[in-house]
């Protein structure tokens, strides 16, 4: 017997499922929010508890700037997938690139955080308990934050060899919801690392 | 039309060389390919775990034996842990379900299928890697550098005070790997199923093998991260410098506890909803009735899913939390038996009033019952923790997770293979042989595991490479290595059945269960790609209503 | 399919009845509150101490639970499948179809449920009778502290540092003197488990635990190390010992006691102090100061070494100073390298350390 439609005889509703790069990408950003939960709540245990060595107090600094830059592009990723859904491409590319470049300089922002803890501060990862979850926390998101460049870097590049078309919007706004993540995650650190354990 | 003419390939008519054929397996995308794939994989790797565990069974025959070294053994438990769990089980049951769940819900492959190949062949290296610890690193003593720090690898005996080399670098390593492989499965799974079903298949039409796997791979998401997190935490301490289960610079080994178990609990039920999941298809066509209170099912299940992950400091009794503390996961943990309960009961309930067939299949899912049963009344044993403050950490412990692993678990695979193997492969199974793999299995699981309860009233605590004599555990556990002995003859008339199939067993046919479900209207095997036409469905039983159209699923459900 | 297969089935599910049985009336074998005579054998059901009592009774109450249940549950699995076996081979008519019933699936909610709450309510009176128990006056305090693969004893109050051989003594009703141990860990973790004192305690670095026993007997209560701890986890015996209140006074005063200085041994007491035992060892009385490995003081007081891996006796002592790993492969002394005469020398010093 043959996989015959098992076919009623009127046809009902219209079959509509949710899309699956959209599913696919929900259930990425839930795998990584728990990981990301596990590296906050590591880091909330150990608040106080280092035995020596330098505090939050001590040494963190508001990133207000790099802050501005990171949530700003979220906008401008938003206004990308925009422009590309209204068969925009050129405002597309330009939107994308600055995306990529507030991402960047949200990365350099944090690279030069890094270099004046270590060097100037004497906090690294092996100094005490608040240099270790420190530097792992915000690094796993600034891990997370290059990914994402790297993602757009390349969809830039397709986008400047003209490969990038209005019917792949649906893409661009599933790697969108990832961005987004990155930033929403970079709101809790800022808020668990910057505010509350200072 | 017949199917023999839309199939591409029927059975044993594939004459393309030998080595195309192998680079077909090892390129492919098709979900059926990749889960036959992790099955034999699971297979290979079982074989592997039961060798580590007779050779813990010959050195604990008689107490102050000298079969194997402290140092050897203590890699053995660890690895037969590791291995079971994560490159047994896992593959296994991601194997059935990768194969199952698009040909149950009339699709034609999975969401992604590329990410499909790509999970498998992360979780295989993995082992690899995991077993290439043996022979690989430092090789420090007789049996290389395999881990030896149990499977839950508990700080500080980890850090690289206490640990040395690179044996717990593997254990890390390899099941970062196979967790990457693991979360990208869920992914694909729970995508393929709220995706991909054919029309009028609503979530409320499913099988319960595509819900409980959906269910299933959200608690894969959400509870593998927490032991992939705490393993990059493990690495950064061990070549870092980190301090985070360092407890000379004020870290806590109790928060790698908590850690390891929020996934520790919850993987246990990952492992054994799809267990679930075989036994909700195979009773209910061995009964010749609908499952009974399929509504219901779906419910438990989730809650089952959600109180999983309340559960986890169950395992840590014993590590002097506060009695309010312990009273919360004492009270979650009973609380978690009402829907495991509930299952049991509406399992009963559908072959109440049924015409049981006694197949091979059906014999694993009453053998799944009883033992089932019994794992799950030792568990509240340990649920009511001052109970647990003396049983915990002992070999009943160890006798009640072989109970579920084993003897539920396990007992359903062996059944969804032989339910499953004639839609694989398309032809039959030596139903003798199969009886012999039962039976022979039966006695051995009980052998070994039913006396296994005792020695851990008797005092004797898990992880010992030699015990004192004169504490009463002698007796005990010559039994319990006995009973190895008839489950290895028990697997070796499991491993011969598909050889004896491949050589004289007859063909199956598309349907030789006379079952409901869609993968039953494929033929056997099915087509590449296959559903030739996407079926649309009206009932959870597209195949009770195209065989009873006048009497049709949809008019009472 | 033969009526006759099934009916085989059938009699060796009973035969998988029968076991269960048996093992229940061992079990209940195994219960019983009295004391051990001579070569019985010890466990969690011969409880012999406050907290081993309560959760012994809990337990009773526990196994009468899931056992009533385990009957139930199996009797109905048992009936279905003798019942509703399919019997003709050739009978192809599908039974009646039924969905399901919210009644049924009512009661086996409810049902459940209430069993949980009754359960659950006893279990947490137990957990904090026996976490939240008050400290006596005359409690004894003892620190434990775990080590690889041995443990440490300190009675602060009392001025006695010992190993792995645990003294304490039986009070009563009109004066309890309850023994509470808190515990510690040097290394990884540990856990204390003496069956019929007490459930088990994990010994955590950088944590402090605390257990107490009350033994109502005199006796030598055995138990071991209950979380795994590296190469010699299996060695690392416990060994307590409930004295009677008077001997467990002459104990202490023996143990308070600086270590016995014999001249007769001066050359074994010689290599002792030159050959790096000192870095690892404590005499009391003597340079030996070092906390890595036990306390020697009174070594020749204790009935075992090597954490209870080998009997205290002149042979023993010889070939584990010889080689460590002869008695317990993986523990953490070196074999020194020492010849013969030395350790002769030795183990005649050691010998003397009462």
């Amino acid at each position: 017997m043959s996989s015959e439609a098992l076919t009623p005889s009127s046809s009902g509703p219209e079959w509509v499922l949710p899309s699956r790069g959209r599913v696919g990408m929900f259930s990425l950003i839930a795998a990584e929010s728990a990981v990301f939960t596990i590296f906050v709540v590591a880091y909330i245990f150990y608040l106080g508890k280092s035995v020596s060595g330098p505090t939050p107090k001590d040494v963190l600094e508001l990133p207000i700037f790099a802050t501005i830059c990171l949530l700003s592009s979220s906008l401008t990723i938003h206004l990308a997938v925009r422009s590309l859904r209204q068969a925009r491409v050129g405002a597309f590319g330009l939107w994308w690139f600055v995306t990529m470049a507030l991402g960047t300089i949200f990365l350099v922002g944090t690279g030069r955080e890094w270099r004046h803890l270590i060097y100037n501060k004497g906090l690294t990862v092996s100094t005490n308990l608040f240099g270790t979850t420190y530097y792992s926390l915000v690094g796993l998101h600034a891990f997370h934050v290059t990914v994402g460049l790297l993602l757009i870097a390349l969809a830039l590049i397709f986008t400047l060899l003209g490969k990038v078309k209005p019917e792949h919007s649906e893409r661009a706004e599933v790697f969108s919801l990832y961005w987004h993540f990155v930033d929403v995650v970079w709101v809790v650190v800022f808020t668990v690392v910057y505010i509350i354990g200072r | 039309m017949s199917s023999e003419a839309i199939a591409f390939t029927t059975v044993g008519q594939d004459t393309r060389p030998i080595s195309e054929r192998l680079h077909d397996w090892i390129v492919t995308v098709d979900h059926k390919k990749l889960g036959i794939l992790y099955i034999l994989y699971g297979l290979v790797f079982l074989v592997l775990g039961g060798i580590e565990a007779t050779i813990m069974r010959i050195q604990l025959i008689v107490p102050h034996n000298h079969f194997v070294s402290p140092q050897v053994f203590n890699r053995m438990f660890t690895m037969h842990g590791t291995t079971m769990i994560f490159f047994v089980v896992m593959p296994l049951l991601f194997g059935f379900g990768t194969y199952l769940i698009p040909l149950m819900i009339g699709a034609r492959d999975m969401a992604f299928p590329r990410l499909n190949a790509f999970s498998f062949w992360m979780t295989a290296f993995g082992g690899v890697l995991l077993y290439f610890s043996f022979i690989g690193g430092y090789g420090l003593y007789g049996a290389g550098n395999a881990p030896d720090v149990g499977w839950f690898a508990y700080a500080p005996l980890t850090a690289r005070a206490f640990s040395p080399g690179h044996s717990t670098d593997f254990w890390t390593l390899a099941l970062l790997i196979s967790g990457i492989g693991s979360i990208g499965t869920a992914v694909n799974f729970i995508t393929t199923i709220l995706s991909m079903r054919c029309p009028g298949m609503t979530l409320g039409k499913m099988p319960l093998l595509a819900w409980l796997n959906l269910i299933m791979g959200g608690m894969v998401i959400l509870a593998l991260s927490p032991l992939t997190a705490a393993q990059i935490m493990l690495s950064i301490d061990r070549y870092l410098g980190g301090h985070f289960f360092d407890t000379q610079a004020g870290g806590s080994a109790v928060l790698w506890m908590h850690f390891f178990w929020i996934f520790g609990h919850p993987e246990v039920y990952i492992l054994v909803v799809p267990a679930f999941a075989f036994v909700s298809e195979i009773i209910p066509v061995f009964s010749r009735k609908p499952i009974f209170g399929y509504p219901i099912m779906v419910a438990a299940t989730i809650c089952i899913g959600f109180i999983s992950f309340s559960v986890w400091a169950h395992h840590m009794f014993t590590v002097g939390m506060s009695s309010y503390g312990n009273t919360f996961f004492t009270v979650t943990s009973m609380i978690i038996a009402v829907p495991t309960g509930i299952k049991i009961f509406n399992w009963l309930g559908t072959m109440w009033g049924g015409k049981i067939q006694f197949k091979a299949p059906m014999l694993f899912c009453v053998g799944f019952l009883f033992q089932f049963l019994i794992a799950g009344l030792t568990g509240i044993m340990l649920a009511t923790s001052p109970f647990d403050w003396q049983l915990g950490n002992s070999y009943f412990v160890v006798a009640h997770f072989h109970y579920v692993i084993v003897g539920a678990i396990l007992f359903t695979i062996f059944g969804a293979f032989y339910y499953w193997f004639p839609k694989m492969s398309g032809r039959m199974y030596s139903e003798a042989l199969a009886k012999w793999h039962f039976w022979l299995f039966f006695i051995g699981f009980h052998l070994t595991f039913d006396f296994m309860h005792i020695p851990g009233i008797l005092g004797m605590p898990r992880r010992i490479y030699t015990y004192e004599p004169g504490r009463g555990w002698e007796i005990w556990n010559l039994i319990v290595t006995i009973g190895v002995l008839f489950q290895i003859f028990g697997v070796l008339a499991f491993l011969g059945n598909p050889l004896w199939s491949f050589w004289k067993g007859e063909l199956g046919g598309n349907d030789p269960w006379d079952a409901w479900t869609l993968e039953w209207s494929t033929t056997s095997p099915p087509p590449d790609y296959d559903f030739a036409v996407t079926p649309v469905v009206r009932s959870r039983r597209p195949l009770w209503d195209r065989k009873h159209p006048d009497d049709p699923d949809w008019k009472y459900e | 399919m033969k009526c006759s297969e099934h009916t085989r089935g059938l009699s060796l599910r009973a035969a998988g009845i029968a076991v269960l049985q048996g093992d229940v009336l061992f079990a209940a074998r195994l219960c019983s509150g009295a004391p051990l005579a001579p070569g019985q054998i010890p466990s969690i059901f011969k409880p012999q101490s406050t907290p081993a009592n309560s959760i012994f009774h809990l337990s009773l109450l526990v196994l009468a639970i899931t056992g009533l249940i385990f009957v139930v549950v199996f009797s109905l699995l048992v009936y279905v499948v003798a019942k509703f076996r399919k019997r003709d081979i050739d009978d192809t008519c599908e039974p009646p179809q039924v969905y399901g019933s919210n009644q049924i699936e009512l009661a086996w909610t409810v049902i459940p449920i209430l069993i949980v709450l009754v359960l659950f309510l006893a279990t947490a009176r137990v957990i904090r009778s026996i976490q939240d128990a008050p400290k006596p006056s005359g409690a004894i305090e003892v620190i434990a502290i775990g080590h690889q693969f041995w443990w440490e004893f300190r009675y602060p109050a009392l001025g006695v540092v010992t190993a792995n051989e645990l003294h304490v003594p039986v009070g009563d009703a009109s004066n309890p003197t309850p023994t509470f141990l808190t515990l510690l860990s040097a290394d990884t973790d540990h856990s204390f488990w003496v069956p019929q004192l007490a459930g088990k305690t994990d010994l955590i670095p950088n944590r402090v635990n605390r257990t107490w026993i009350e033994p109502q007997q005199t006796g030598l209560y055995l138990g071991q190390c209950a979380q795994y701890c590296g190469t010699q986890h299996a060695k690392m015996l416990l060994r307590v010992y409930a004295d009677s209140p008077e001997q467990f006074n002459q104990w202490v005063q023996r143990q308070k006691n600086p270590a016995i200085n014999n001249d007769a041994v001066a050359d074994g007491r010689r290599i002792f102090e030159t050959t790096a035992c000192v870095n690892c060892h404590a005499v009391s009385g003597t340079i030996a100061d070092g906390h890595f490995g036990p306390d020697l003081t009174h070594l020749m007081s204790r009935e075992t070494i090597a954490s209870g891996a080998a009997l205290n006796t002149r042979e023993n002592l010889r070939a584990w100073l010889q080689n460590p790993d002869s008695i317990k492969p993986g523990s953490l002394m070196p074999a020194m390298q020492l010849n013969e005469k030395d350790l002769d020398a030795l183990t005649a010093y050691l010998l003397t350390l009462r």
